[in-house]
């Protein structure tokens, strides 16, 4: 299973390393190092610290940002309060944006995971063919975000695409032109519901990304033995109960991962959008990626786009941080 | 099992109608790049060209040309790089364990998931005041530093398969941490080479954010005047379509011929180690 080649060993390599060597290369070591243990620290500082520059001190710089009073193209770090938070919490825009990004999420996660789940049950049946299936549905993980937006934006199109087809069964639907909110009352100062246009982008992001979670269901799938559904069968299970009771439950640290790592993408989307279909009438497909780039690079608001930039980061961190740790934990 | 002969063929069918779907992108994409531009209509976006006309290859490679090198001239060093840090890095963290070393590796981790939003508006001041701006190496700097994490992750996977024993019985012969790195570690590495090189290649030609906001006109990434071209109103479909597919060729070409090694990387770069 994929898992397994992952996890790796996790013991210690001589008796040296154990006590000799400090976490923090910068701190004065109690006992001796050794040479290597030296080169071993020289290999590893210089990323070290261009991560924690760049990400870290990066993150917090645009913290700083975000309670700044830079709204301007002149840079300027006075002290602004939660005023540029604030601003955005009732901003028409980013609570449209919000919304959209909510279900946009839902919906790609929950796809991805059916599309991904069921076609690699089908591909695992000992089919001939089996590995054109899982080519076809690969391939679109080679391409960029930006293709996808350019080809779909026209396969979605209202006047043309796929509706020449549906219009067989006399449906046109509007797609990403579409501005109609499904179930929707009202929040704050937008409609709350699920903006029918963000169907079209949602399609488009799970043809792109179905091939992640068909690649790795199909490891997991590889990694049960054939025995385990042997026994189960002899046990008087149909096929349906196998999957059921004995494949799904194996099969859920993978699921667990498709999640964090889908939803981490769909959170911070902005490619696909920007390329298919901007803002939409209405902000119907805006999301906050979107809308950071153009308040922060198109209309010079850094603090505003600073402040967006932190929400999103602390909604992937809300997925992310839990899961690390847990898997940091679980390796040791 | 008599059950089994009726499921086949339905099998069969639902993954035939299925991929059939998932290729019709491609087959958008390919038709429309080379009809003559007046056959070019929203209505007849489904029918085949009468006869085969390349015109808007020449005109979209004549637009993205520039672009397209811009592009060579940023992955190959990024990848190269980030590769090679991402193996030190790998080899410290999987056979050279310290105390906190795993918290180490954990805070590297984290900088692959950040929205690069985050990141963006010191980078570019960054990278304005140290003048590599609106540059290509600037690119660079910023695809190697951003790819450490990714790299760091699968390397580390990658040597944790290699057995301790063989570098203690290296170390018992006297070789150094830099000896047993270059002739134990490299020559093993060749495959986790070629796996991470796959993946940092597609991901940093693919990668649109930076590209937009880091670079404008000259030095611009192939993406960046891709989505330029689709947005322009005075840009025909066709030519937006070939664009799309000179676009999509080096990474879809990697993906044809070493599909194996992509399908690694994105399991490898997916678990968390």
């Amino acid at each position: 299973m994929a898992e397994q080649a992952v996890k790796g060993e996790e013991h210690d390599y001589t008796e040296r390393n154990k006590t000799a060597v400090q976490a923090d290369p910068g701190k004065k070591p109690r006992r001796k190092i050794s040479k290597d243990q030296w080169v071993a620290l020289g290999f590893l500082a210089p990323s070290f610290i261009l991560v924690l520059i760049f990400v870290y001190g990066f993150i917090g710089w645009t913290g700083w940002v975000s309670v700044s009073n830079w709204n301007t193209l002149v840079p300027d770090f006075s002290f602004a309060g939660l005023k540029n938070y604030i601003y955005l919490f009732n901003d028409y825009r980013f609570q449209a944006d919000l919304r959209n990004t909510v279900f946009f999420t839902i919906l790609f996660i929950g796809l991805v995971i059916v599309m991904g789940l069921g076609l690699s049950i089908l591909i695992d049946q000992k089919l001939k063919g089996e590995s054109i299936f899982r080519n076809i549905f690969l391939f679109p993980m080679a391409l960029s975000f930006v293709v996808t937006g350019v080809v779909w934006q026209w396969l979605l199109n209202p006047s043309t695409g796929y509706n020449q087809f549906l219009a067989v069964f006399g449906i046109q639907p509007k797609w990403y032109t579409d501005t109609n909110i499904l179930a929707g009352f009202e929040w704050g100062s937008i409609e709350f519901g699920l903006p029918v246009a963000i169907i079209a982008v949602v399609i488009a992001a799970v043809w792109q990304m179905t091939g992640f979670s068909l690649a790795m269901y199909l490891a997991g799938l590889r990694g049960i033995p054939d025995e385990l559904r042997e026994a189960a069968r002899m046990d008087g299970a149909s096929e349906l109960q196998i999957y059921k009771k004995v494949i799904l439950p194996m099969l859920m640290p993978i699921t667990v991962s498709v999640v964090i790592i889908m939803a981490h993408i769909s959170l911070k989307i902005f490619d696909l959008i920007y390329a298919m279909t901007g803002s939409g009438a209405n902000f119907v497909t805006d999301v906050p990626g979107v809308y950071m780039f153009e308040t922060t690079f198109r209309g010079n608001y850094y603090a505003n786009g600073a402040a967006i930039a932190i929400i999103m980061l602390l909604l992937v961190a809300v997925f992310i941080v839990p899961y690390l740790l847990t898997n940091r934990r679980s390796g040791n | 099992m008599a059950a089994f002969n009726i499921w086949k063929p339905i099998k069969y069918l639902i993954l035939t109608i299925m991929a059939i779907i998932f290729l019709t992108p491609i087959y958008v994409i390919v038709v429309t790049s080379l009809k003559p531009l007046d056959e070019v209509s929203l209505a007849n976006m489904w029918a085949l060209p009468t006869a085969i006309d390349f015109s808007s290859y020449s005109h979209a490679f004549s637009e993205l040309a520039p672009n397209f090198m811009n592009s060579i001239y940023l992955v190959i060093p990024a990848t190269l790089l980030s590769a090679l840090l991402g193996a030190m890095n790998g080899y410290v963290l999987s056979k050279w364990k310290f105390k906190g070393s795993e918290l180490i590796f954990t805070v590297i981790l984290f900088g692959m998931f950040i929205p690069y939003q985050s990141i963006l508006i010191p980078l570019i001041q960054f990278l304005r005041n140290i003048e590599m701006y609106n540059s290509i190496a600037g690119l660079v700097l910023t695809h190697v530093v951003y790819g450490l994490p990714i790299t760091t992750l699968m390397f580390r996977n990658f040597y944790a398969n290699i057995p301790d024993t063989m570098l203690e019985a290296a170390k018992i012969d006297g070789a150094s941490f830099l000896g047993i790195f270059r002739h134990i570690i490299i020559p093993l590495s060749i495959t986790g080479f070629v796996v991470v090189a796959i993946w940092q290649f597609t991901n940093i030609w693919n990668e649109f954010l930076f590209a937009v906001t880091i670079t404008n006109s000259d030095s611009q990434p192939i993406m960046v005047a891709l989505q330029n071209l689709s947005g322009s109103q005075i840009v025909q479909w066709n030519v937006q379509m070939a664009g799309a597919l000179l676009a999509a060729m080096p990474t879809l070409l990697v993906y044809i011929l070493l599909g194996k090694y992509f399908v690694r990387g994105l399991l490898a770069g997916s678990v968390k180690g």
